[in-house]
């Protein structure tokens, strides 16, 4: 009976805004509704008509290409800097206070920021780029540096937070470990790559997960940033959603984009957490 | 053979290791020996050097530059981005966004949403961790099971939903779009924070909640008196990552509040770059970042190791 009353909240709360909106994607994406006709049961038309429409194929090919640069740009990076930091060991707090800075600032200023370095003629980069000789760069404005700029700026504005994880994980290493090794004869590298690693697979491989899933619904970056454009370079899979929803007014085609992305993630988690459990057992 | 026998100590060695949580780690990946090697300790001091200036550069550099350009002409931001310092500081910009832009209204509108989201957030973690953990119903087990699993299902999978949803409640059928409970309601179900918070609630000593039982306190007293004094640290860090997490919302807010009048100023401000005087906007956008800048270097401590102790924060 108290338990009762105690759980209302969470069950009010997820019940509303989490389980019901859930099961609600699945119907709309099986109806026609945008909001002033009554809807309509269409059946699997939303889908038909989501494969039809060619902007399907370019945002799946450019948000596949944002995870993938995201992934080479941003996931060593963490890893290194804090072993590096750990290491260092003098000043570590205010490295973790620096490191982290970027992370404080909200992604809509720092998006806002970065479209006043990115500018071609009185942008910080190309100011830098030309006093040095490497002449300015199209950074935003071509369709080939377009994506890799948005990276950029997504990397620098998450490093940290993953910094601090590792660094946390670090800190659990067993330090008899290094020593045995170390009386063994293994080189700093050789530790790094057989102690270190190795007790840093755990957490090393759900931030990978993490990664992947978090960098698939990109929106903030190329919706300020690009809109999308040049020449839907940069149109996301979510802005293809919002567009569908807010400017087309067809929230039957945005829900089924919506399930069908939630079925692509749902599905690489169920396949990439079976896979890295038989290795962790192996 | 002999590589299972090897992983398998260190393996063990791990899990004990994991709940000891040592701060006071002697050495690290290079030992003192390797310090004391004259090569070693020049490249870890150039590292030292290079990563310093990079993270000055990376980590403070852009703060510095908006602190800047709220300050300098729009001509100057213009013609000179490498400029270190305005020729000639103008400190009224500061004040006509305030007051021109209305910056001063749009923050107040981001702390109104900000402090609903974490009394929310914090309402439903703390009664639904208790009830979870402590009083146990038979059919907790469930609802624990339906809470994580929306940690499975990516928030903005179910946006238009979501969106659908506030605009035409079930059962009651009303609207709350446009008002504050849009965004101050959907924040509650962070499934990630009932979960820290279950965690700590059964980490306490629960012959104390049976003692108390025994002394006759009913479940509330229980609840105010006991659990939530002794859940001080848990508290803090989940109000601050609740905060800070709020803070930094764009998307749901730019969706679930569509009157420009009642916008937080992130999703006011891309807006307000299209139109307004661009050294009002950056202002605008150093006027954004100053409060969660604040709380990180006030409370940075607890920030640094609630990030580490929960392990991941999506």
């Amino acid at each position: 009976m108290a338990a009762g009353l105690f759980l209302l909240p969470t069950l009010l709360v997820f019940g509303v805004f989490a389980w019901w909106p859930i099961a609600r994607s699945v119907q709309l994406s099986l109806q026609f509704t945008n909001l002033v006709d009554p809807a309509v049961w269409v059946g699997l038309d939303n889908y038909a008509n989501l494969f039809a429409d060619p902007l399907l194929w370019t945002t799946v090919r450019n948000t596949v290409w944002f995870v993938v640069l995201a992934l080479l740009f941003g996931y060593p990076l963490p890893l290194v800097m804090a072993v590096v930091i750990s290491e260092v060991r003098r000043l570590g707090g205010l490295f973790r206070v620096l490191v982290y800075l970027p992370v404080v600032i909200p992604p809509v200023v720092a998006v806002l920021m970065w479209k006043w370095f990115y500018d071609t003629e009185f942008g910080l980069f190309n100011q830098v780029l030309t006093a040095v000789g490497l002449g300015p760069m199209p950074w935003l404005q071509s369709t080939a540096t377009a994506m890799p700029s948005l990276v950029l700026e997504a990397t620098w504005a998450h490093a940290g937070s993953t910094v601090l994880i590792y660094l946390a994980a670090l800190s659990s290493v067993q330090t008899e470990l290094y020593e045995a090794a170390e009386i063994d004869g293994a080189s700093i590298w050789r530790r790094l790559w057989h102690v270190t690693l190795p007790q840093l697979r755990a957490v090393l491989l759900i931030m990978l997960l993490l990664q992947i899933i978090g960098t698939f619904q990109v929106f903030t970056e190329p919706f300020v940033l690009t809109d999308g454009g040049p020449e839907d370079s940069t149109l996301t899979i979510l802005l293809l959603i919002y567009r569908y929803a807010f400017i087309n007014g067809d929230f039957g085609m945005a829900t089924a984009l919506s399930v069908l992305l939630a079925a692509a993630l749902a599905l690489l988690s169920a396949v990439y957490l079976r896979l890295t459990r038989t290795w962790s057992t192996t | 053979m002999t590589a299972s026998a090897a992983t398998e100590p260190a393996s063990s060695a791990t899990r004990r290791q994991r709940r000891r949580r040592p701060q006071d780690a002697g050495r690290g990946l290079i030992s003192h020996a390797d310090r004391n090697r004259p090569r070693v300790r020049w490249t870890l001091r150039v590292v030292q050097a290079v990563f310093l200036v990079g993270a000055v550069i990376v980590g403070l550099g852009p703060l510095l530059w908006t602190a800047k350009g709220a300050i300098s002409p729009t001509q100057e931001m213009l013609q000179d981005p490498l400029r270190l310092w305005p020729s000639a500081p103008q400190w009224g910009t500061l004040a006509s966004a305030w007051a021109e832009l209305r910056v001063g209204h749009y923050l107040l509108n981001t702390v109104v949403l900000v402090a609903g989201s974490w009394l929310v957030q914090l309402t439903v973690a703390t009664t639904g961790a208790f009830a979870l953990s402590v009083l146990r119903p038979r059919y907790g087990r469930f609802v624990y099971a339906a809470v994580l699993a929306t940690l499975f299902i990516p928030g903005t999978v179910s946006l238009v939903a979501l969106y659908l949803t506030v605009l035409d409640l079930p059962v009651t059928g009303g609207s709350i779009a446009n008002t504050p409970w849009a965004v101050w309601l959907p924040a509650g179900a962070h499934a990630f924070n009932v979960l820290i918070m279950k965690q700590f609630f059964d980490a306490l000593p629960h012959e104390l909640f049976e003692a108390a039982q025994v002394d006759g306190a009913g479940p509330v007293r229980l609840f105010w008196r006991i659990v939530m004094p002794m859940s001080r640290p848990i508290l803090a860090v989940v109000s601050l990552l609740a905060i800070m997490s709020a803070w930094k919302e764009f998307l749901w807010p730019m969706i679930a509040i569509a009157d420009t009048e009642r916008q937080p100023l992130a999703v006011a401000l891309p807006r307000l770059a299209e139109v307004a005087e661009q050294n009002q906007v950056i202002a605008g956008m150093f006027i954004a970042t100053v409060p969660p800048l604040l709380l990180f270097l006030v409370f940075q401590r607890h920030i640094v190791r609630g990030i580490g102790f929960t392990g991941l924060k999506g």
